[in-house]
């Protein structure tokens, strides 16, 4: 009987604890002293932990930016790993404090309850096969069995295209991307979709990569990026924005080497930027120096991308639609001012 | 005669532990109703003031995704969030239904068998007690999925069984009967069956020729198979065949069982069976021996004693723990996630819940669906135990 009476109590405080802290994100945050970021776990150069338990990720060190810009030390984030599944749910229950996990803007998504922030990774999604099969198109896959993710919007694309070909689809769907690219690797199905980011992590993961390759075909918008919840607008103001000064410093090449030095640079821009000049970090409710140590500690965003998915990376993906405005890409950011 | 609100005794309602034990469930309900509805009212307030949408309205919504089998007609294009669920839920059906009753079948041979003097009968079957009873079941399903399952052969090297049959790591494929009109067809069966079933009752009490069990057993057959088999021959046999045939990605046509619904139902059943068997050894060991002395002296042999007598009295210790085993064998169904089968969990409260982020009211739906599920199951079982349990007079 007294168990029940505390099984009870203790459900009653869940439903009661579970009311989250919509306002004040940011004072929650600070006295707690950490944030916590729900990150993926198991995508190579977005999140994923290494064998002593250290992040890398483009979407890890965007958490690490914000700790940054919040406590002037990027190592203050505790890495929630989160699923498909309870990614959400942890955000709007307070679990954690921004969602970093690749994952896609859309209009459902930001209507329910849910902020993204901005697109700190323009994706699409697209298929890998096996180079034996010799399909050179998505389109030649009709009857093909298809392993995917559940409770993606990559499940509904594969759907929608498929559908919009006239083409029959068999799909395999699996809770997690891992047993979803085991079950490709074991022949369970003839292809593996997700975005193409996670194309090219999914292959290194393979026995032989080289028996595989990416199909040209990008079947759909993926607009990846940070999410919050919604109802505290500062707390979204200081996450969308952490993103745009890393994207303000990298075109104004303020850089993780040199930021020390353009502390005295005379141009405008970037005295308002490092906050030498008027007080914008506090407009937002930081310190005026919030993006001389997200650049400090974590880089701008080209270092960031490239550290992680770029060039200096093993999956050497190319900047593409993720380049600046001002060389061919589309990544833009409003000016600090 | 004592007053209603007075004891025997004449102390006062409220001393009366009768009373008192009353008023203490009232306030307890009281207490659990307002507990639940304050739950619920919290919830729902924090879902509003997170801007999270509430209520059903997404039943009659379009899916949008594809389900790898289902048992109903499903497509993405034209189906909704509701028939996925329904898809889901018979798939978590057909996998319980078969599971029950192939590890009843297992249990109760690998259960008699652990009391078999047969030294190797004996070992084996304790033996498979002991080690499929320790090993968690999420780890045997993913051996059986990725150990036993994936060593079969490619599609393009199908294993050709006799009668068209195709046997590949993708499923196994049967040719499918086309009927010429299938509800008709499956109409003759049907009714032969209940005609059966029928014909058994009415001569069930009968004492003359329809007595004898045996006379009985082979009418009742005849009736059940023979019969249709007769209407399906005379009526020109109208039956063709869809051939499963390896095209260039997979295998066309055909009626295909998933390798992942073979690895769960594998799974479930070995796992239950093993539980199902300890609760059978339990119950032939409840029946004292003189019981078994006594039929073995009236001349019955081995198979009848045990048929006879030991296992109807054995049944009655038998059912209470065997409900729980169904139970559990339903709910481990939805271990089926770990191993891509679309049953209800992974369906609707996997991908339902996410595309439509209302994970309260599906996940609600879905402990719903679980508990009648679980109490269907036990009123049943309690039914068939009071048919068996010792009837006092």
């Amino acid at each position: 009987m007294k168990q029940i009476a505390q099984a009870l109590f203790a459900a009653a405080v869940a439903f009661v604890a579970a009311d989250p802290a919509v306002a004040g994100t940011l004072d929650t945050v600070k006295q707690r002293g950490i944030l916590n970021c729900g990150a993926n776990g198991q995508l190579p150069g977005f999140g994923l932990p290494d064998s002593q338990g250290n992040w890398t990720g483009i979407d890890v060190d965007f958490c690490r930016a914000v700790a940054a810009a919040i406590f002037n030390d990027a190592t203050k984030v505790k890495f929630v790993p989160t699923t498909v599944a309870n990614r959400f749910a942890a955000l709007q229950t307070g679990d954690i404090d921004v969602l970093a996990r690749n994952t896609t803007w859309t209009l459902s998504r930001d209507a329910q309850g849910l902020n993204p922030t901005s697109v700190n990774y323009y994706d699409g999604q697209g298929f890998i096969v096996r180079k034996a099969l010799k399909v050179n198109s998505a389109l030649e896959l009709n009857d093909a069995a298809i392993c995917v993710q559940t409770g993606t919007t990559t499940e509904l694309n594969l759907a929608d295209y498929f559908r919009a070909n006239r083409m029959r689809l068999k799909t395999v769907t699996f809770a997690s991307l891992d047993e979803a690219l085991k079950a490709y690797e074991t022949n369970r199905c003839d292809a593996f979709t997700t975005d193409a980011s996670g194309l090219y992590g999914s292959r290194l993961k393979l026995a032989k990569p080289d028996d595989h390759v990416v199909l040209p075909e990008i079947i759909s918008k993926e607009p990846l990026g940070p999410f919050v919840r919604q109802g505290d607008d500062q707390w979204f103001d200081i996450v969308k924005w952490v993103h745009f000064a890393m994207l303000d410093a990298e075109e104004l090449n303020v850089t993780k080497a040199n930021v020390d030095e353009q502390l005295k640079s005379e141009n405008p821009e970037i005295r308002r930027l490092l906050g030498t000049e008027n007080n914008f970090g506090e407009q937002l409710g930081l310190t005026k120096d919030w993006v001389y140590r997200v650049v400090k500690l974590v880089g701008n965003y080209g270092e960031v991308f490239e550290r992680n998915v770029g060039q200096g990376s093993p999956l050497k993906i190319v900047r593409g639609l993720n380049a600046l405005w001002t060389k061919g890409g589309i990544q833009y950011a409003p000016p600090i001012r | 005669m004592a007053r209603p609100w007075e004891s025997a005794l004449g102390v006062p309602f409220y001393r009366d532990p009768k009373y008192r034990g009353i008023a203490l469930q009232i306030a307890l309900c009281a207490a659990l109703g307002y507990l639940a509805y304050a739950a619920i009212e919290t919830a729902a307030e924090n879902l509003a003031r997170s801007h999270v949408a509430s209520g059903f309205g997404f039943w009659n919504v379009i899916a949008g995704f594809d389900i790898s089998q289902t048992l109903i007609a499903y497509s993405p294009q034209s189906s909704t969030y509701g028939r996925a669920f329904w898809v889901g839920l018979l798939n978590t059906l057909v996998v319980a239904a078969l599971g029950i009753v192939l590890a009843t079948i297992l249990g109760f041979v690998i259960g008699v068998a652990r009391l078999s003097k047969n030294f190797l009968v004996g070992r084996l079957a304790t033996g498979y007690v002991e080690l499929i009873r320790n090993v968690p079941l999420l780890l045997q399903l993913l051996f059986w999925y990725n150990a036993v399952l994936r060593a079969l052969p490619e599609f393009a090297a199908s294993l050709v069984l006799p009668g068209g049959v195709l046997l590949n790591n993708r499923g196994l494929f049967l040719p499918r009967p086309l009927f010429a009109d299938g509800a008709q067809i499956l109409a003759v069966p049907a009714a032969a069956l209940l005609l059966a079933v029928l014909f058994n009752q009415i001569t069930k009490r009968s004492t003359g020729f329809w007595g004898v069990a045996r006379v009985r057993a082979a009418f009742t057959l005849l009736i059940a198979v023979a019969l249709p088999v007769a209407i399906f021959v005379v009526s020109g046999a109208p039956l063709a065949f869809d051939y499963p045939q390896v095209g260039r990605f997979n295998v066309r046509g055909g009626l295909e069982v998933l390798p992942e619904f073979v690895a769960l139902l594998l799974g479930l059943v070995i796992y239950t069976a093993a539980f199902i068997a300890e609760v059978v050894r339990a119950g032939l060991m409840s029946v004292s021996r003189g019981q078994t002395e006594a039929a073995q002296a009236l001349g019955l042999t081995r198979l009848q004693t045990l048929r006879l007598i030991v296992i109807p009295q054995a049944m009655r210790v038998i059912i209470p723990p065997l409900t729980s085993q169904y139970l559990n064998l339903t709910k481990n169904s939805s271990l089926a996630v770990a191993i891509g089968y679309p049953d209800l969990v992974q369906v609707f409260a996997g991908t339902v819940a996410n595309q439509t982020n209302q994970p309260v009211e599906v996940i609600a739906v879905t402990m719903l669906v679980y508990l009648s599920f679980s109490l269907v199951t036990s009123l049943v079982m309690n039914l068939y135990n009071a048919r068996y349990a010792l009837v006092e007079r």
